[in-house]
């Protein structure tokens, strides 16, 4: 079992600077145990520059950031301390499955019994033996996924872990966030996904342009960020929207035959419908979304906007849902705002 | 009445057998990819076959040969020639440790498992030195005993206790492994493939062509020092006044591969990987 000591990734002032372009800006955050710390930020933001530099891969132009109160390059077992992954692509071709996560574990004195227990942990039996060029990109995050967990260590990192996967490997990763948080592990993932991280995440880092945007609970976040609102469908709803906007309520147009009411719970409304016998055929309060709010933050500080305008604030349907299935955001889906043509991770690196 | 045991975690555990560690995963890292089983069966056939190739020429035709060049033919003639056209592919196995490591992006997964880069570049050159040494060595005695079983079908072989023979023939084994470790520097320092194999060319074969063109006793001095000439003098059972003393010739080559070395460690630390 990994050490009762608490596990902490602390950053202070950190940044990373790749010529005049700064990627991470005097970020200060402290991601703590015992719960799933999202880090939230559209492409580019700097996620992943900070990820590595808390890895010790990158080296900070300014700050620093520690591992359990150590700078990462003194730790002499890292995997015991820290599991990572970063990019599912990380591993020699021609290497099978096995010999990697071999690898690894010996240079950090890791048993070998180990190995094959995490290949079973995560589902790859069948296919450990087999060079990984021939894996898939979601045997390839569970492979990595089993690299972070050779060493059992108290600190979890996962940079994008859903992207490429299918609906049951989202719900297998997001159970297993899930549970190692509750192990009271600290599990730090980076999404640009809203709807995963309103799904996984007990807290939030925000990062913008390399700035740290916020650093509180989903909810709080969501509540400082954007407003509830009333969604009304009425057949009479021309003589509703003048009385609604009348009591200084303000009302926009909803889609079809519905408004969308700020400012008032649903019960005034009703009384005021009722009050002029108007017919209500709809009346229930929307709570705002993670990605509601992460645009109105975030608005002006996304790195790369799409070309049509408006398209960086992507329609959200009734009832303040992500346009996103039941199951998950589709496999791979690319952030509402990064034109093709950006690499999956352009955050700065030339 | 008893204090609780302070928390223990991995990195306060002792601090003997971590090299120990780093090697041994590097050994796994080094015999799980083909790349270097097919590098060094390149590198054996290359080096046997020019050795094999030669000697028949040499026997098929030396009837017809000047005195001169017949007596030109020294025991190790076959392997030095080998050696020429095949030590390049030494320095590529060097190349693809490392090179094969920032192609696939591994290099990020196995820095975050050993993020002490001296630690982590000391071990890959440890192991690949021991690889190509003994591969080397194979490599080595097995050209020169092929170009001499060619060449006694002639009464033209000499024997590993003729002088200074057995000398050049374990050297030449020594001098892949320099090679090797060479190309490993190279490799670190611009960490893509295909250059750092054309610069390893370069340096072990073209260098030595453009030295032979150099005019003077100045042009003479400095070809003796390029890269391959110097290591290839401990090949000579009996070296002439055209090449460094063999210790002097490997000596040297271990500099240029020292100050690789140097430089790729300098930059693998400084450097994001």
């Amino acid at each position: 079992m990994f050490g009762i000591e608490p596990h902490m990734i602390e950053a202070r002032g950190l940044t990373k600077r790749y010529g005049d372009k700064t990627a991470v800006d005097h970020a200060d955050f402290t991601v703590r145990p015992g719960r799933v710390t999202g880090f939230l930020g559209p492409n580019g933001a700097g996620k992943s520059t900070t990820m590595r530099m808390i890895l010790g891969l990158d080296r900070p132009t300014g700050g620093h950031v520690t591992v359990n109160g150590r700078d990462y390059r003194r730790l002499r077992a890292p995997l015991r301390e820290v599991g990572a992954l970063l990019d599912a692509k990380a591993v020699h071709g021609g290497r099978s499955a096995y010999h990697h996560l071999l690898c690894l574990a010996q240079s950090n004195g890791i048993p070998a019994a180990r190995v094959d227990e995490v290949i079973g942990l995560v589902g790859l039996q069948s296919v450990a033996g087999k060079p990984f060029r021939g894996f898939s990109l979601g045997m390839g995050q569970r492979l990595g996924i089993a690299a972070a967990l050779l060493g059992d260590p108290g600190t979890l990192m996962f940079d994008e872990p859903v992207n490429g996967l299918d609906p049951e490997g989202i719900l297998w990763i997001r159970n297993l966030m899930r549970r190692l948080a509750d192990e009271g592990r600290t599990v730090f993932v980076s999404s640009h996904l809203m709807s995963e991280m309103a799904l996984t995440a007990d807290h939030l880092v925000v990062i913008g342009r390399g700035r740290i945007l916020a650093e509180t609970g989903v909810r709080e976040f969501i509540d400082a960020n954007a407003t509830s609102h009333v969604r009304v469908r009425s057949p009479r709803l021309d003589r509703l929207a003048p009385l609604l906007a009348e009591r200084g309520w303000r009302v926009e147009a909803g889609d079809g035959d519905g408004l969308r009411v700020f400012g008032a719970g649903p019960a005034p409304i009703g009384d005021l419908a009722a009050a002029n016998g108007l017919a209500l055929h709809e009346l229930a309060l929307v709570q705002p979304s993670l990605e509601e709010a992460f645009m109105q933050l975030t608005g002006d500080t996304v790195e790369y906007h799409a070309g049509v305008p408006g398209a960086a604030a992507p329609a959200v349907p009734p009832g303040g849902q992500p346009a996103v299935p039941p199951g998950g955001p589709p496999g791979g889906a690319p952030g509402p705002a990064v034109p093709p043509s950006q690499p999956p991770n352009p955050e700065g690196r030339p | 009445m008893s204090h609780a045991s302070p928390p223990t975690t991995a990195s306060d555990a002792p601090r003997h057998g971590t090299f120990g560690q780093t090697l041994t995963a590097e050994w796994t890292k080094i015999r799980t990819v083909r790349s270097t089983f097919w590098t060094l069966l390149a590198g054996a056939v290359v080096v046997i076959g020019f050795s094999a190739l030669w000697a028949l020429l040499f026997t098929a035709s030396y009837d017809q040969l000047s005195p001169a060049d017949r007596a030109s033919l020294g025991p190790t003639t076959p392997m030095q020639i080998a050696f020429y056209f095949g030590m390049v592919i030494f320095g590529v196995l060097g190349v693809l440790v490392i090179t094969g490591e920032y192609a696939t992006g591994m290099i990020r997964t196995a820095l975050t498992a050993v993020p002490n880069r001296a630690r982590y570049l000391a071990a890959k050159a440890v192991v690949l030195a021991l690889v190509v040494l003994v591969a080397g060595m194979v490599v080595s005695f097995a050209s020169f005993f092929v170009g001499q079983a060619i060449l006694s079908t002639k009464d033209l072989g000499g024997s590993l206790g003729d002088p200074g023979v057995l000398r050049a023939v374990a050297g030449g084994g020594v001098f892949l492994m320099l090679i090797a470790l060479m190309a490993l520097g190279v490799g670190v320092i611009l960490r893509h493939t295909a250059g750092s194999v054309v610069v390893v060319f370069v340096l072990l074969f073209v260098l030595g062509i453009v030295g032979g063109f150099l005019p003077g006793e100045w042009g003479a001095t400095v070809a003796k020092y390029l890269p391959s000439n110097a290591g290839s003098a401990i090949l000579e059972p009996q070296p002439g006044d055209s090449v460094l003393p063999p210790w002097t010739g490997l000596a040297v080559f271990a500099l240029y591969t020292a100050v690789a070395l140097a430089a790729a460690l300098v930059l693998f630390q400084e450097r994001d990987a």
